[in-house]
């Protein structure tokens, strides 16, 4: 091991020497993740999704609420710009699939940027302190683990009310277990790495240390982690809302509308096809994605 | 391992006490009662029925009834289904969940293995795509999805199965959502089982094993196996607790009278007791099964036991 990165080392400094600079870590992690198909199709996927979920509902002819009486459940057609059919009151699909997609999308997001804060905060506290209190917190983590939480979830949305916000705060605030679990093992063991010492023993300071190796090391596996939470959370949404304790009309999400759809599944096939098709294409985008960043972030794939 | 188990279930008394002191204070601090719906009481009669259920009383007194009685196994009247208390739902409704997810558990367990297997044997060809595949598809797309779709085809179109119902359980009836219940699991086991039969072909020993001349079969099934599938029983304490929340929407699609209806009947209608009855019973069944998930896989693995240490 020592042997091997002393290796690379006079290998970097003979590189410097000929005056060429070595490509930064996250440099190479882009140019393998850059050659992964699945993962690179996945993220314009995801791109097409996001920028439509924003802009079709502002241009579309049909607003999410408009109910029309001749166009009751109609099939998909070009007729009327109802390309994806209408639903039992008359309300254009399309335009409520990209509504839906608002909702989820940002659910998804806002509910693991409060994991991300809560986990990154937790993990790295008890990684840093380490000893008793390191102990204490990680029991604390592993008794809540061991708790059926999507029921918890439930009691505080039965709760405070199917308001959405607290579905936000609700679902991020029990998933950033693993995301503490994985910040304290990092930190742990990059604290302690040889690198780190020496490090200090020419007289970097902690902020230095910090942006240089503690940082970049814990953001591999948290970015990865990150990228897999957003979908769980899309689905823990949509599940709250296929039950009907989450998102409510007026307001409509992914969920909300497979439930609707599965209500009508023999009549009105579509209402169900494409919610659940868009739902299902943004799932399989994050998961390329996660996949594609871990393959591209391991160091060992080198 | 004595002292590991001694201490995990020491763990689990207090977890438990939390759980159910924290479920109950955040219900009862919820705005709004159960009662609120039915407008047109006399003050008079809404005054006996709130006393009936003790819902007068100061609410510290409240949670020490509660704790008592809970004790001995009695978590009140429910507040929806009149007439019934909320051990009585339970007995009705957990043999059904039970059945159900225990079939769909066993389900998971044979075709995920017996899929991961194959698609570590023939790694990167196209049975391993197509493998993996589709454990992606069962994982990108959600049981409420598959559910309504499988009911659709089977039961509408071809007329083969019953669309929904229980029926006392008879076979028929249980085809379907214990497909859709195991379907995630199915995914999720095949990639851990493929993941875990990869490693293991690498190790030292297997190929020791190869050198003195063993033949792939025997090293497959006496080297390979056996140490792939140890990770599997850590996972079962999760997938149970997958299964068990999986069956929640299930049992709302294809109208199952096991408790995980009830639950979001009573979640939807704020039928207090009938709601922490429930999650206490769950949780106490989910600590109780992780625990021996993780005995087991102690048992099995030297250096987690290790660890647990």
């Amino acid at each position: 091991m020592n042997a091997r990165s002393n290796i690379l080392r006079s290998a970097q400094i003979a590189k410097a020497a000929r005056g060429e600079v070595s490509e930064s870590l996250w440099r190479q992690a882009a140019r393998r993740f850059a050659r992964n198909k699945a993962a690179m199709f996945s993220c314009y996927t995801l791109v097409v999704i996001g920028l439509a979920s924003i802009f079709v509902p502002m241009f579309w002819p049909h607003g999410i609420e408009d109910a029309s009486w001749e166009y009751i459940g109609t099939a998909p057609s070009l007729e009327a710009w109802h390309w994806f059919g209408t639903d039992a009151n008359g309300r254009d699909l399309l335009v409520r699939v990209f509504y839906g997609g608002r909702v989820s999308l940002s659910i998804g997001l806002l509910t693991t940027l409060v994991a991300l804060c809560i986990g990154v905060t937790y993990g790295s506290v008890a990684g840093f302190i380490g000893g008793r209190t390191d102990g204490f917190m990680m029991r604390f983590v592993d008794v809540m683990y061991s708790l059926p939480l999507l029921f918890f979830i439930i009691i505080l949305v039965t709760v405070f009310g199917r308001n959405i916000f607290l579905v936000f705060l609700a679902i991020g605030a029990v998933e950033w277990l693993t995301m503490a679990r994985i910040v304290r093992g990092q930190t742990l063991s990059i604290k302690n790495q040889e690198y780190v010492e020496s490090a200090e023993a020419i007289g970097m300071t902690r902020p230095m240390i910090l942006r240089r190796y503690i940082v970049p090391n814990v953001l591999g596996p948290v970015v990865v982690y990150v990228t897999l939470l957003i979908p769980t959370n899309i689905l823990i949404e949509s599940y709250l809302s296929f039950i009907g304790l989450g998102v409510q009309e007026p307001l409509t999400s992914w969920g909300l509308l497979i439930s609707q759809g599965a209500g009508q599944l023999d009549s009105a096939p579509w209402m169900l096809f494409f919610p659940a098709t868009f739902l299902a294409i943004t799932m399989f985008s994050f998961n390329f994605i996660g996949d594609g960043l871990r393959d591209a972030l391991d160091p060992r794939q080198r | 391992m004595l002292n590991f188990t001694l201490r995990r279930l020491l763990i689990a008394v207090p977890t438990l006490f939390l759980i159910g002191t924290a479920s109950f204070f955040l219900m009862r601090a919820a705005p709004g009662g159960p009662f609120d719906n039915e407008a047109d009481l006399e003050p008079q009669v809404l005054e006996n029925i709130r006393a009936a259920y003790d819902l007068d009383k100061p609410l510290m007194e409240q949670f020490v009834i509660y704790l008592g009685k809970a004790l001995q196994g009695d978590f009140g009247p429910s507040l929806v289904y009149k007439d019934f208390s909320v051990t009585e739902l339970v007995a009705i409704g957990l043999p059904v969940s039970a059945k159900l997810g225990f079939t769909a558990m066993l389900l998971a367990l044979l075709v995920g293995v017996a899929a991961g297997i194959v698609a570590a044997l023939r790694q990167n060809r196209f049975i391993d795509h197509a493998i993996m595949a589709m454990a992606m598809t069962g994982i990108a797309v959600p049981s409420f999805v598959v559910a309504p779709l499988l009911a659709l085809f089977f039961g509408l179109y071809l007329s083969l199965l019953p669309v929904a119902g229980w029926n006392d359980g008879a076979w028929q009836n249980m085809i379907l959502p214990v497909i859709a219940l195991a379907l995630p699991q199915v995914a999720i086991i095949a990639r851990l089982m493929r993941g875990g039969m990869l490693e293991i072909l690498q190790s030292n020993f297997v190929r020791t094993a190869r050198a003195k001349g063993l033949n792939e079969t025997r090293v497959i099934c006496k080297h390979v196996l056996r140490p792939a599938l140890v990770p599997l029983v850590g996972y079962l304490g999760p997938a149970l607790a997958g299964i068990m929340t999986g069956s929640l929407v299930i049992e709302l699609i294809f109208n199952l009278p096991g408790i995980g209806r009830y639950f979001v009947q009573g979640a939807l209608n704020r039928d207090y007791p009938l709601v922490l009855g429930v999650v206490i019973i769950y949780a106490a069944l989910i600590i109780f099964l992780n625990l021996l998930s993780d005995l087991a896989y102690a048992g099995l693995d030297p250096r987690v036991r290790k660890s647990y240490r």
